[in-house]
C-alpha cells in the first residue's frame, strides 16, 4: 500500500512540475525575448510585462504545489527513490508536453537528449 | 547564439547547483526542523549560508525565465540538469568524496544528452513569430532602420 502511495506521489510531482515548466515557458514566451525588452524599454517594463502575465502566476503556483507534493513524497518513500525518480520522469514529461502544447519541433536530437539526461539523472541522484 | 545568451545558460547551471549546496550546508548546521516547531524554519532563514542559498536560487529562477523568453524548454531543460554533474565534480575534486562508477555513468549520460541539444537550433516553436510580432509593437529606438538607410541612398543616386 505504501508503494502505491510513493509512486502516486512521485506521479503527482511529476505532473505539477510538468505544468509548472510548460506554464513559464509559455508565460515567457508572451512576455518576449527579455535582452531586446532591456535593451529598448528597460528593466522596469521587463517586470511589468512578467507580473502582468497571468501564465506566470499559475505556473509559481504550479511549481509551489509540485513542491509540496515532494514533501509528502519524501514522507511516503525514500529519497533515493523519490528523487530521481520524479526528477527524470519530468524530463520525459516535459519534452512530451513541449511538443503538444509548445509546439516545439522535439526532433529525435531532443528526444535522444531527454532520455540520456533522464538515465542520467536517475544515475546520480540514486 | 550570443555571448551573452550562453552567459545566461551558464547562470541557470551553476545558481541551481550553488544555491542547492549553501541550502543543505546551511540546513546541516541548524539541524532538522519539525512540522511542530514551524518557527525553527524562520530561524534557518538568519543563517547566512540558507540567506545566501535563497539568493542563489532568485538568481537561478531569474536566469531560467531569462532563458525560457527566447529559447525551447526542451533546450533550457537539460542546462539545468548540468547543475548535478558539476555537484558531481565539486564533491569528488574539491570536497574529495567519492564517486561511485555508476554516478561517472550518470554525468556521461548528461553530458551526452546537453552535446546532443545544444548542437541544434535554440528556438524552434512557433512563438518565435508571436515574440517578434509583440516586439514590433514597441516602441522603435530613434535609429533609422537599415531599410531606411538603403531607400535614402537610393533617393540620393536618383
Amino acid at each position: 500500500m505504501r508503494h502505491i502511495y510513493t509512486w502516486g506521489g512521485i506521479l503527482v510531482v511529476v505532473i505539477f512540475s510538468v505544468i509548472g515548466d510548460i506554464l513559464m515557458a509559455r508565460a515567457m514566451k508572451q512576455v518576449g525575448d527579455v535582452h531586446e525588452w532591456f535593451r529598448r524599454s528597460g528593466l522596469w517594463t521587463v517586470v511589468g510585462r512578467i507580473l502582468s502575465n497571468s501564465n506566470f502566476f499559475l505556473a509559481v503556483c504550479a511549481m509551489a504545489l509540485a513542491f509540496f507534493s515532494l514533501l509528502f513524497s519524501l514522507s511516503w518513500g525514500d529519497v533515493s527513490l523519490v528523487a530521481p525518480a520524479a526528477a527524470s520522469l519530468t524530463f520525459i514529461g516535459n519534452a512530451c508536453a513541449a511538443k503538444i502544447f509548445l509546439h516545439e519541433k522535439v526532433d529525435r536530437r531532443r528526444w535522444i537528449a531527454a532520455i540520456l539526461v533522464a538515465g542520467g539523472v536517475a544515475l546520480l541522484a540514486g | 547564439m550570443t555571448f551573452r545568451k550562453y552567459l545566461v545558460l551558464a547562470g541557470v547551471t551553476v545558481f541551481a547547483a550553488a544555491g542547492d549546496s549553501m541550502l543543505s550546508h546551511g540546513m546541516k548546521q541548524t539541524g532538522s526542523v519539525s512540522l511542530h516547531h514551524l518557527q525553527s524554519l524562520l530561524l534557518a532563514v538568519t543563517n547566512p549560508w540558507v540567506a545566501l542559498g535563497i539568493l542563489l536560487l532568485f538568481a537561478f529562477f531569474a536566469s531560467y525565465m531569462n532563458a525560457l523568453s527566447w529559447a525551447d524548454l526542451t533546450y533550457v531543460l537539460p542546462a539545468t540538469s548540468l547543475g548535478y554533474v558539476l555537484l558531481a565534480l565539486v564533491a569528488k575534486f574539491a570536497l574529495h568524496e567519492q564517486v561511485s562508477p555508476l554516478r561517472w555513468l550518470g554525468i556521461a549520460l548528461i553530458s551526452g544528452g546537453v552535446s546532443f541539444v545544444a548542437g541544434g537550433p535554440a528556438l524552434t516553436s512557433h512563438h518565435e513569430e508571436s515574440a517578434k510580432d509583440i516586439l514590433a509593437d514597441s516602441p522603435k529606438p530613434d535609429v533609422p532602420s537599415a531599410n531606411a538607410v538603403h531607400a535614402a541612398s537610393i533617393g540620393v543616386k536618383r
